[in-house]
């Protein structure tokens, strides 16, 4: 157990080691610790804590609440007088979310699902956004958006055909909450976002180095975005096609 | 009535912030479903106090924000249970290595579990010094207490946690 006396010192160790101490204490400091092994075994426990708790895993904001968020900074509940055509150059925001707030600040004006949809697949590249639910099973996936969405999207697993589904997230687009599911194809990611639509017509579009290709079935709006080349990205159309969409 | 400057202002500010927001909130509420109600909310309140921000730190601004609604949240469901405070006795003894206790995996989650069982007000002090690295007066103000009380929270948490990390290690 530490010495009653050296009590006084606590809060000054502590200081220290945040690094909130001027330099005088600091000096008092440094002369009682070379003379008090209680305060020294006390400093390293405190250093040896601190590793422990910045080593601790981080709560990353979820993919889905990050969208969300970026769509009401973006829209405001009042009526919107006209906006700006720009994205902001926030530094630390970076040149995926500039692009992605432009596109949905952009939205109400020029409708452009298939551009909103690059821009969600690219803000969904970065590190920790990409799924929600982490699935290669489409009866984890299908069920994970009960109840997250007012429509039951269709999840396929095309892991013979070269596609396997890696999972899904919630996503904004269109001015909806719309199904995301994530597939594979060598290393190249493909998302497919699906919302109930009775737009009709299949069109792809190769905008800032991404493909998409978009089609209708069941119902359902399908746009399918990746860096994959446009061949392979329409073999993937194709199969849901097979599928008997 | 937010506009759209309003909007974008209060974007540049805090959404830099919203992982070190998420993750605030899910160790004060430690459920990560609540944790997203709590950053929703606190969002919408932050754009409409963003006329009123003067602060320095945005990071402190947001954390602020996010700390009040969660702990608004917190008071209105009181779902769990807290360690009560008499665990502070367990003053961990400075003979003992602590600095094997969260060397591996094992060590970490204990860790984890220990940080959710603190009392509020010494978890919000622990993780907006050590996760978030927030100064003494950031985490004065982010939590509405004197200087002097963030430390001797600090000093508390920090004795709870080393003695239950020793706890484990006979």
């Amino acid at each position: 157990m530490t010495n009653p006396a050296c009590e006084r010192w606590h809060l000054l160790l502590q200081a220290d080691h945040d690094g909130e101490l001027t330099a005088s204490e600091a000096t008092d400091l440094m002369v009682h610790l070379a003379g008090c092994a209680a305060c020294r075994a006390e400093r390293d426990g405190l250093a040896a804590l601190s590793e422990g708790l910045r080593a601790l895993p981080r709560h990353a904001a979820p993919a889905a609440l990050r969208a969300a968020l970026t769509r009401q900074a973006a829209m405001p509940p009042a009526a919107a007088p006209p906006r700006p055509r720009r994205a902001w150059a926030g530094g630390a925001l970076g040149l995926a979310l500039a692009a992605c707030i432009a596109a949905v600040m952009l939205l109400p004006r020029a409708p452009d699902p298939d551009a909103a949809a690059i821009a969600s697949h690219i803000r969904a590249l970065q590190p920790g956004h990409l799924t929600d639910v982490l699935s290669s099973d489409q009866h984890t996936v299908k069920p994970w958006f009960n109840g997250r969405l007012d429509y039951a999207p269709p999840v396929r697993d095309f892991a013979s055909a070269g596609y396997p589904l890696l999972g899904g997230r919630l996503d904004y687009l269109a001015g909806r909450d719309v199904a995301a599911l994530v597939y594979g194809r060598d290393r190249h990611i493909i998302d497919l976002f699906v919302w109930p639509s009775d737009q009709s017509g299949s069109a792809e579009h190769v905008a800032s180095g991404y493909n998409t290709v978009a089609w209708n079935g069941g119902g359902m709006r399908f746009v399918a975005v990746s860096d994959l080349n446009m061949a392979e990205l329409r073999g993937f159309a194709a199969l849901w096609g097979d599928a008997g969409r | 009535m937010a506009d759209t400057d309003d909007a974008s202002r209060f974007a540049r500010i805090a959404l830099p912030h919203l992982d070190a927001a998420f993750s605030l909130a899910r160790w004060l509420v430690r459920d990560a479903a609540l944790a997203e109600d709590v950053v929703q909310e606190a969002m919408l309140r932050g754009l409409t106090y963003i006329r009123s921000y003067r602060e320095e730190n945005p990071k402190a601004w947001v954390l602020r924000i996010v700390r009040t609604t969660a702990f608004d949240h917190m008071a209105q469901q009181r779902r769990v249970a807290e360690v009560p405070l008499d665990h502070a006795a367990e003053l961990p003894d400075p003979q003992r290595s602590p600095e094997a206790a969260f060397a591996d995996a094992e060590g970490r989650t204990a860790l984890a579990r220990a940080v959710a069982a603190l009392p509020d007000e010494l978890r919000e002090c622990i993780v907006l010094r050590e996760l978030e690295d927030m100064s003494y007066r950031d985490i004065a103000r982010i939590a509405g207490v004197p200087l002097g009380t963030v430390m001797s929270r600090l000093w508390r948490a920090r004795q709870m946690l080393r003695g239950a990390a020793l706890e484990r290690q006979p």
